[in-house]
């Protein structure tokens, strides 16, 4: 056989194509899939602002959001108050807690406690959101909000809100960890090396050196927050008018689109399409953050590279 | 501070080492180690990969504590103090035995910031911009960066953020600092600018110095010891041993070991 004839025999036997191909197919589908999921949401979002009952401008300055009432007002900002509402009751517990513990984990805690200590956080973050929900309802709320704040409602924000921090405060510890972990050694070395405690090390070296890693984590926290159904809905109550005050219920996107797609809402009717309305208004909010948290997070890694 | 024994302490070493050895759980890293370091002058510590040079000079700021397992025997003294007494806080050795590590490791803040951390750690908050030019100026820095004090440090090339490292360094004062292969990461000309530095800085502080480069031993220190690595009779086990202590010149002209003439005159290592 010639130089040339081996050479060009092809190394792609039958079985790496037919690999390849599923590889392709796969990488694809999930593309193919995000796509047809917009394109869903669009095209109901569409059908619902098509009735003249809806108006662009009553969507966003209604105080009501009644879809199924005899005269239904469609109010989204009510919804997207309460949902901002909540997540941020949510990330004043998570972000500190997340944050203290990422910091004790990278930066004081022995090898042996890190190994026990990290996997309890993991498992925290593999809890249904269902338990937190029940937790939320049948024990934050009569065990402590009702107890230390007098006239709470059964269904309130704050207890919703601490119960979406606790969900949240493993995917903040875990990244900010991994943003810490990422700082190379030699920085903590230096200033060590100075007679600087681990206090200041931690605080003034090894936390600015991480922060945009921690930004990301808290950008991801905040959209985790948005996003969450299960705990808002069975804690968090439905209360469908414009409200701030975390002692009564409230009503987010996510509990409202429960809400409707649980009743018996007929098919094509505009309290319908308004899940999609919705829907496309929850996409386009978590879209914008996780954009925000992978920018914050690329830059970070470009400064050690 | 009372120590344990009395040692006898000569105003001319900075550190007596007695039977020195470090070990990290079940290996031994380094052992027997006997010397006694003088003041106000550069000792080299040089030998082979692996023959625990870095792991000793590491021992002298206790920078080893962080090292989960290290476990140092022997006895290190700093100026008639036993570094490794129960009451002395490492945090406040490293206040006095500065180091400057193999790779340069400025922190990613401005030129400034990275002189200034080290003072506001050890309260030495008055007349900062004074010691800030007065420790780039010392590190032969100080004409390089005088116009972007506020540069972040990431930006200056390799060879200037190692002298910054010593900037920072000698910002807050020591009296003695450690080198850790201080040029490995350099090129030539930057490396001839730190061995230049250091003839002028031993006027002022005790330095000790780890090296791959003989060379460099041979030009820029004063005293020289040399490690090897001994292997255990069964084979398992590599640890380093002191071979010589010296005088540089006479280390590198008429060494008293067989091991050092071989390992100086390239024949091994």
């Amino acid at each position: 056989m010639s130089l040339l004839s081996e050479l060009s025999q092809t190394s792609m036997k039958p079985f790496e194509k037919v690999v390849k191909f599923f590889i392709t197919v796969s990488a694809f589908a999930a593309i193919l899939i995000s796509i047809s999921i917009v394109f869903t949401l669009l095209t109901e979002a569409i059908n619902f602002f098509q009735d003249p009952a809806v108006t662009l401008k009553g969507y966003f300055t209604a105080t009501r959001w009644t879809p199924t009432f005899q005269n239904p007002e469609y109010g989204v900002i009510v919804l997207i108050s309460s949902t901002l509402y909540i997540a941020v009751i949510a990330c004043l517990i998570s972000f500190p807690l997340g944050l203290f513990s990422a910091i004790y984990l990278s930066e004081f805690a022995t090898k042996r406690t890190r190994k026990v200590i990290k996997p309890v956080l993991e498992v925290l973050a593999g809890v249904p959101t269902v338990v937190f929900g029940y937790f939320a309802l049948n024990w934050i709320t009569p065990n402590i909000i009702q107890r230390f704040i007098p006239g709470t409602g059964v269904f309130n924000a704050l207890s919703a809100g601490i119960a979406v921090g606790i969900m949240i405060i493993p995917t903040i510890a875990s990244i900010s960890d991994d943003a810490l972990n990422a700082v190379p050694n030699s920085l903590r070395n230096g200033s060590l090396a100075l007679g600087s405690t681990r206090r200041i090390t931690a605080l003034k070296i090894m936390f600015p050196a991480a922060i945009s890693g921690i930004i990301a984590s808290f950008i991801l926290g905040f959209s985790r927050a948005i996003g969450e159904t299960m705990i808002v809905t069975i804690a968090g109550g439905q209360y469908p008018e414009l409200n701030l005050d975390p002692r009564s219920a409230m009503y987010t996107i996510t509990s409202s689109i429960v809400n409707v797609s649980l009743g018996d809402t007929p098919h094509g009717t505009t309290a319908y399409n308004a899940l999609f309305a919705l829907g496309i208004t929850l996409f386009i909010m978590t879209f914008i953050l996780n954009i925000a948290s992978d920018y914050v997070a690329r830059k970070y890694r470009k400064e050690y590279e | 501070m009372e120590t344990k024994e009395t040692v006898h302490v000569n105003n001319a070493n900075v550190f007596n080492v007695k039977d020195v050895s470090v070990s990290y759980g079940e290996f031994v890293a380094i052992k027997n180690v006997n010397m006694d370091i003088s003041k106000n002058k550069i000792t080299a510590f040089i030998g082979p990969s692996g023959c625990g040079k870095s792991t000793l000079i590491r021992t002298f700021n206790r920078m080893n504590d962080l090292i989960l397992g290290a476990k140092v025997n022997g006895t290190i003294n700093y100026q008639g103090v036993d570094l490794y007494d129960k009451m002395v806080d490492p945090v406040q050795v490293r206040r006095r035995i500065g180091m400057v590590f193999q790779k340069p490791n400025p922190f990613p803040k401005t030129i400034k910031e990275n002189i200034t951390f080290g003072l506001k750690v050890n309260n030495m908050t008055d007349n900062m911009d004074e010691r800030v030019e007065r420790a780039l100026t010392q590190a032969a820095l100080w004409d390089e960066v005088k116009d972007d004090l506020n540069k972040n440090a990431l930006e200056l090339s390799g060879g200037q953020q190692q002298r910054l490292c010593i900037a920072r360094t000698i910002a807050v004062e020591p009296d003695t600092i450690l080198m850790d292969e201080p040029c490995s990461a350099l090129d030539p000309v930057a490396t001839k600018k730190i061995e230049d530095l250091m003839q002028e800085l031993v006027k002022e502080f005790s330095i000790l110095i780890v090296t791959h480069n003989m060379q460099q031993a041979s030009r820029a220190s004063d005293y020289c010891a040399f490690f090897t690595t001994k292997t255990s009779d069964d084979g398992k086990r590599r640890t380093g041993e002191l071979v010589e202590f010296n005088e540089t010149n006479t280390m590198f002209t008429n060494p008293d070991e067989e091991l050092t003439e071989q390992y100086i005159s390239g024949r091994f290592g």
